[in-house]
């Protein structure tokens, strides 16, 4: 079969309205599939610029199951360079990161500049007449970045990064002005969360707000936490489905309602007065008390990029049944004591040993082998359909606690497995 | 209580205490094992160090980092009975050895320990290893612990959850 009708009867039916099969969830064609039609064609999030903060600094990250080393060159360009020598295909990069102008193969010392150029080989005259100029590294064909995330792409065309990320730009804009000087830092390291269950099921799960309660009751039972409420049956939160796959919890309705500056983050102005006299100056006293009522998004950018208000998740497909959630604090430049209690609260709530985390990864595996049963065979996405509606900007929205996002992301899904490849 | 001047009688005494933290922790009694800190404990599981690499928790992620009253948190959400990813609990047996004397300060006591865990969950069988460094402190009821590093040998990559007393 060519790879267009494989991907037609690949799904066969299995992504209706208001359910999806199991299947979707364990077969592992599939997943092979989706590597194609989804992680090597959409814009993948890979990073933040300021990971790679000075001239010559790179850092191992992933496209899918493709390691990708995003390098900063002498001159500060950013480059998303794939770790194979094209020698024989031997790793240029074992470090996780560093910094170096250039990267030697250690099987025959083929050495590359952190541009992706073929600086020189060994015994060069073996080479006579090559074209070193041919034998660069591989590099992710399209880059991108909108407020310091990088994203690659390895469709050669297709839409920009602005297009792919459509009404959900809105929602980085949103959050960079959380910094009095408008920009965000990732560089507090990351905690890698080995995961055995499909990466749809982490994808789905971030704004689902239906089960906080549930899941989560342990820790909100016993500490000082307002999050609960804002998933209640009385909240006045929606999710959205912003389209192209992008989905969000917006809790705005309810931290407006409570309206009290840095309410969201749970504190007050009394307690990070450097923070807001900080960001009083940088917009004006009622700009200002409006962004910190307002909070920070919590966003899926699909397929990886989770801003979850104070840190971000990177999802990390390794097989149809085992995903990496990677997470850190969200740094917000200029912002000292609102980011030290950033770090304090993320290192409690996520990551292997995370207060929230844990339970929220004990139900993705727990997902993965409950699907495999036999019957029934689908997944149930139906709640809040009689009550989804559109907002202004005409986006789908529903209940704090309905599935309009997993309905979005399946609907988004559907139509890039089914697209000629 | 202040250190013994017996080295035999403090070797004892640390490794009593060692190992009856880590029945402890086997056999999940939650709140025997709170009972062991001191109230300026700090507990820390560092995330990314396990190659060399130096990470200041003040800075930087760390698996686990919690000072006294985070210790007590994350003792009474076990204790709820709705900490999903310990209910049912993880099977435990633990094996700490090496067991060394790293330096005394009256009334602490710095130890060291390497220790290997298995973890028997509903997701599968997993084994980990760890360094231990301990700052143990003599007081009016015996020893008690003001500190515990746990340096996993794998540290700066993937692992699964980590979420019974480690």
């Amino acid at each position: 079969m060519d790879g267009l009708s494989r991907a037609h009867s690949s799904l066969g039916g299995r992504i209706q309205p208001d359910r999806v099969h199991g299947s979707l969830y364990t077969d592992p064609d599939l997943f092979e599939w989706e590597m194609e039609n989804i992680w090597h064609r959409v814009w993948v999030y890979v990073g933040h610029e300021s990971e790679v903060a000075k001239p010559n600094d790179f850092i191992v990250k992933t496209i899918g199951r493709q390691p990708v080393i995003m390098t900063r060159d002498r001159d500060g360009k950013v480059h998303l360079l794939l770790n194979r020598c094209t020698h024989r295909g031997n790793q240029v990069c074992s470090a996780d990161k560093g910094n170096s102008r250039s990267f030697t193969c250690p099987y025959h010392s083929w050495t590359f500049a952190n541009d992706g150029r073929l600086m020189g080989y060994a015994f060069a005259d073996g080479y006579e007449g090559k074209d070193k100029s041919q034998l660069g590294l591989g590099r992710v064909p399209r880059v991108a970045t909108h407020k310091g995330f990088v994203f690659g792409s390895f469709a050669e065309e297709g839409p920009t990064l602005e297009e792919h990320l459509g009404g959900a730009i809105e929602t980085i804009d949103r959050l960079v002005r959380t910094s009095p000087e408008g920009e965000v830092e990732i560089t507090a390291g990351f905690l890698k969360h080995r995961t055995k269950a499909n990466w749809k099921f982490v994808l789905e799960n971030e704004c689902d707000g239906y089960h906080p309660a549930f899941v989560h009751q342990s820790i909100f039972n016993v500490a000082e936490s307002g999050i609960g409420s804002l998933y209640g049956a009385e909240s006045t939160a929606v999710t959205r489905d912003y389209g192209n796959g992008h989905t969000e919890v917006d809790l705005r309705p309810e931290f407006r309602r409570i309206g009290q500056p840095l309410g969201w983050f749970g504190t007050n102005p009394a307690r990070l007065p450097d923070y807001v006299s900080k960001m009083r100056a940088a917009y004006g006293e009622e700009k200002a008390n409006e962004i910190m009522i307002d909070g920070t998004p919590h966003v899926m950018i699909f397929p990886n990029l989770f801003i979850a208000e104070i840190q971000i998740f990177v999802i990390q497909p390794i097989a149809v049944d085992e995903v990496v959630q990677h997470s850190t604090a969200l740094q917000f430049k200029g912002a000292p004591d609102l980011n030290r209690r950033m770090r304090q609260q993320t290192m409690g709530s996520v990551g292997p040993a995370g207060l929230l985390l844990a339970d929220d990864t004990e139900m993705y595996e727990r997902n993965q082998r409950g699907i495999a049963v036999r019957r029934p065979e689908w997944v149930f996405l139906g709640r809040g359909t009689h009550r989804e509606r559109r907002d202004a900007d005409g986006f789908r929205i529903g209940h704090s606690t309905d599935e309009v996002p997993s309905r979005g992301i399946w609907r988004h899904y559907q139509g890039l497995m089914e697209a000629a490849p | 209580m202040s250190v013994p001047s017996d080295r035999a009688a403090l070797m004892w005494d640390v490794q009593q205490f060692v190992f009856r933290e880590a029945r402890l922790q086997d056999d999940h009694e939650y709140a025997a094992w709170d009972e062991l800190w001191t109230d300026d404990g700090v507990y820390w599981i560092p995330a990314n160090t396990a190659d060399g690499t130096e990470v200041d928790p003040e800075r930087e992620m760390s698996i686990l980092y919690d000072n006294r009253s985070r210790i007590r948190l994350r003792v009474k959400q076990l204790l709820t009975g709705r900490r999903h990813t310990q209910e049912p609990k993880s099977q435990l047996r633990r094996i700490i050895g090496n067991i060394e004397i790293l330096s005394v300060d009256e009334p602490d006591v710095r130890v060291g320990a390497n220790s290997i865990i298995f973890e028997s969950s509903i997701r599968d069988d997993t084994t980990w290893a760890a360094r231990n460094e301990y700052v143990l402190r003599y007081g009016e009821d015996g020893l008690r612990m003001a500190y515990k590093k746990v340096t996993l040998a794998n540290n700066n990559r993937a692992i699964f959850t980590l979420s019974f007393l480690v």
